[in-house]
């Protein structure tokens, strides 16, 4: 079926607030055969990056929108199938509505192309659509909406002879059965170039608006949703929490041994690996539920306290050009293996692209971890609209005093790291802080052999 | 082969039964000397005598208690209430002991009430009714609702071979006026198998006893093409059956005879819902009586009781939806 219908590829909802992705990378081109559920394109959203499948098996016989931009959610990217070009009339409909919910970041980078192109076929798409997009807007009933799926056809394409226009059973059937209609056909061939022509154009004239001269030397690319995404929020946290920063440095020397013998029996046991940033995680856990401002936040004039902690991860991307927050949900009910393993699990997500939105929402309080380049010391920026964040930084040997059980003071060998609380004053003061970072530096010193 | 009566087919299948099997007797209000209300059992009592074909005082509780005693102790009793309506006086044996026997003691309870339901010629509130669903709602009892005079031998037999309490409703208005061929052998018409009365692609009626006929009269005044399902039992009933036809024409819609709110249709939409959503092309329709005792003025009855008229116009609605 695929091969005679047209099939849409369109920009997918990746959570409710997601109102638009960027098209990071196609893995197909036109022409190239894709099957069903194989990944056909990756994107980036202001919450996460991840691969596109495709709808249907088929040949991508064109590819609409370009690596770079970025559209509304619901715009058609790329068909799959169909005769060549001649397809392009049909599936049309579809952009429209969706052009016009865009935002006006999108509706720019479409509407550019529109111009440079004069020629009528993209102006004459809209006029047939104007009787299917009636059906497309009434109700569809379940077997139809399940035969068009299984179909890959658009029910709104398909004309409808039931109460006020609905597409019938019979309708959708006949339909398949002698092929999209027939009226549809005269705009045919001229449109279909065309229709490519817009690619070129809005490559270089990224959706971000107004186009910024380079200066000699400068190379410019747009930004992707998802660092338009930090940058918001970075900003906003700046605006909204008083932040303020503490250290304390932590003996780590108990962690660092007893890490060394559950390593090899986690390793085999459960093939994870119980990291230091696990064990952290498990000891802020436990602390912050002592300090339930800590993990609480500001919410209009009242303050949220929660008998839960979910604690996120600042996860750098692989490439480099990014940062996204993987949430543990519930980290009160991890043990440390569990810790260790709901790290892990999140991390490969993150990694590889399978972060829900949902894995990034509902975070309490989030802990980051640049210590593995050597830095000692950082201001985090709050993950909004938590009341804090923790910084854990290199752990390094270092020449430390320490006093024997005779009271005597001695210089030993001991692996320290420092960690960073940064939190909102407007919530937290800094005694509590202090106090807080007091009893997180005393859970990791004084970690038992036993205490998981 | 030969044609006969709804009336006669339950008759003939009765007889058939008592001759065959020792243990077959029955029981109920004249259902000996003057062979029953209705004359199912007419001449019967000269046949089997007095001690096979047993005049019961006027309790429909001894009755039923009666024959629970006698089911329990190895006979097949076929008990008559004289109309559907007075089962009601028995609810406790029959709901209490009876259908719960089996499953508290591992007793058989291999009894069949014979019970004239329905209206459709001014019986009024008492002796018009269609308590079906009330007794499918209990677990350990089957309600079997012949349409042809084919099925209902085959059904009465069937219930009598059946080791559980079985209710035959026997639609007063199919008993003279329905005429088939039934075969002259014995045969057993299965418990819990739908018949499909009329095939057609459009639209589904699932509907069973009087409204088979009301059905089909109405699927001659439309334009589509109309399928027929008559449940011919509703406990248990034909589930696959209607999902296969619902998943053919996309529309249905449930009739019955009995009061709309508890009905057995409302199970029925339920389930279609539930297990065919993705196959409707409509939303699933009910007809059936409305909230109100039976009336006895004949205006009013046929305005209670769903009739070709009001079947048609609800077909047409989902025809053109």
């Amino acid at each position: 079926m695929a091969s005679t219908t047209a099939v849409d590829v369109v920009m997918p909802q990746m959570g409710v607030s997601v109102s638009e992705g960027t098209i990071t990378k196609w893995l197909k081109q036109v022409g190239d055969t894709v099957e069903a559920d194989e990944t056909l394109l990756e994107i980036s959203t202001d919450k996460v990056d991840t691969e596109v499948p495709s709808p249907a098996s088929g040949v991508v016989s064109e590819i609409l929108v370009q690596e770079g931009e970025t559209v509304a959610v619901g715009t058609v990217l790329a068909r799959l199938g169909g005769e060549s070009g001649g397809a392009a009339p049909t599936p049309e409909p579809p952009t429209q509505p969706a052009a016009d919910a865009s935002s006006a970041a999108a509706t720019e980078g479409e509407a550019a192309p529109e111009n440079e192109v004069p020629s009528a076929p993209a102006p004459q798409a809209p006029a047939p659509a104007a009787e299917p997009s009636g059906n497309g807007k009434s109700f569809v009933s379940p077997v139809v909406a399940r035969i068009a799926s299984e179909h890959g056809i658009d029910p709104s394409a398909v004309p409808g002879t039931g109460s006020g226009g609905r597409v019938t059973k019979k309708d959708i059937t006949a339909y398949l059965e002698s092929g999209p209609a027939a009226p549809e056909a005269p705009a045919a061939p001229a449109p279909a170039q065309p229709a490519a022509a817009p690619a070129p154009a809005p490559a270089s004239s990224p959706a971000a608006a107004p186009p910024v001269a380079g200066q000699v030397g400068e190379s410019l690319e747009p930004m992707s949703a998802m660092r338009r995404g930090i940058a918001e929020h970075m900003r906003r946290s700046l605006d909204t929490s008083a932040h303020v920063t503490s250290a304390i440095e932590v003996d780590m020397s108990k962690v660092v041994q007893i890490r060394e013998k559950l390593k090899k029996e986690y390793q085999s046991a459960y093939g994870v690996n119980p990291t230091f940033l696990a064990f952290i995680a498990r000891a802020t856990t436990e602390t912050l539920r002592d300090y339930p401002w800590v993990n609480g936040e500001i919410r209009g004039d009242q303050v949220v306290t929660k008998n839960f902690v979910n604690l996120g991860f600042a996860v750098e991307l692989a490439d480099g050009k990014g940062l996204i927050v993987p949430v543990v949900k519930n980290a009160e009910t991890l043990n440390l293996l569990g810790m260790a393993k709901a790290i892990a699990d999140i991390a490969k997500r993150a990694r590889d692209k399978q972060l829900t939105p949902d894995d990034v929402a509902g975070g309490s309080f989030t802990i980051t971890n640049p210590g593995g380049y050597g830095t000692f010391h950082g201001t985090p920026v709050i993950s909004q609209p938590q009341a804090g964040i923790l910084g854990t930084y290199a752990i390094v040997k270092r020449p430390w005093v320490i006093t024997d059980e005779n009271g005597a003071d001695a210089i030993a060998i001991r692996s320290i790291m420092n960690l960073t609380l940064t939190y909102d004053h407007r919530l937290v003061d800094g005694a509590l802080a202090g106090r807080f970072l007091r009893d997180l530096r005393e859970r990791l010193q004084g970690w038992g052999e036993s205490d998981y | 082969m030969a044609e006969k009566t709804y009336l006669q087919a339950i008759s003939d299948g009765l007889r058939g039964e008592m001759r065959r099997d020792k243990r077959v007797f029955v029981m109920g209000e004249d259902v000996g000397v003057y062979g029953g209300a209705f004359k199912v059992t007419l001449g019967f009592q000269e046949e089997f005598g007095a001690w096979r074909v047993i005049d019961m005082p006027l309790s429909e509780t001894a009755i039923v208690a009666g024959a629970t005693g006698a089911a329990i102790m190895g006979m097949r009793p076929v008990a008559e209430m004289q109309f559907a309506d007075f089962v009601s006086c028995a609810w406790d044996h029959l709901v209490t002991v009876a259908a719960k026997q089996r499953w508290r003691v591992g007793t058989p309870v291999p009894i069949v009430l014979r019970l004239p339901s329905g209206g459709g010629f001014s019986g009024g509130p008492f002796h018009s009714q269609n308590p079906e669903s009330s007794f499918a709602h209990i677990p350990g009892l089957k309600c079997v609702c012949p349409a042809t005079p084919e099925d209902a031998k085959g059904l009465i037999t069937a219930a009598i071979e059946d080791p559980n309490p079985v209710l035959f409703f026997e639609h007063k208005h199919l008993y003279r006026r329905i005429k088939g061929d039934v075969p002259d052998e014995r045969y057993v018409t299965p418990i819990g198998k739908a018949r499909i009365h009329q095939e057609g692609d459009d639209v589904s009626v699932i509907t069973w006893g009087a409204m088979v006929y009301t059905a089909a009269e109405a699927a001659e005044q439309v334009d589509a093409s109309v399928e027929i399902i008559d449940l011919r039992t509703i406990m248990p009933w034909d589930k696959q059956a209607v999902l296969e036809s619902v998943r053919k024409t996309s529309k249905v819609l449930v009739l019955h005879e009995d009061n709309r709110t508890g009905g057995f249709g409302g199970e029925i939409a339920a389930t279609i819902a539930e297990e065919a959503f993705e196959d409707l092309d409509a939303p699933v329709r009910r007809l059936a009586a409305p909230d109100t005792p039976v009336p006895f003025s004949p205006v009013l009855e046929k305005a209670f009781i769903p009739q070709v008229d009001d079947v048609t116009r609800a077909l047409k609605e989902l025809i053109s939806y």
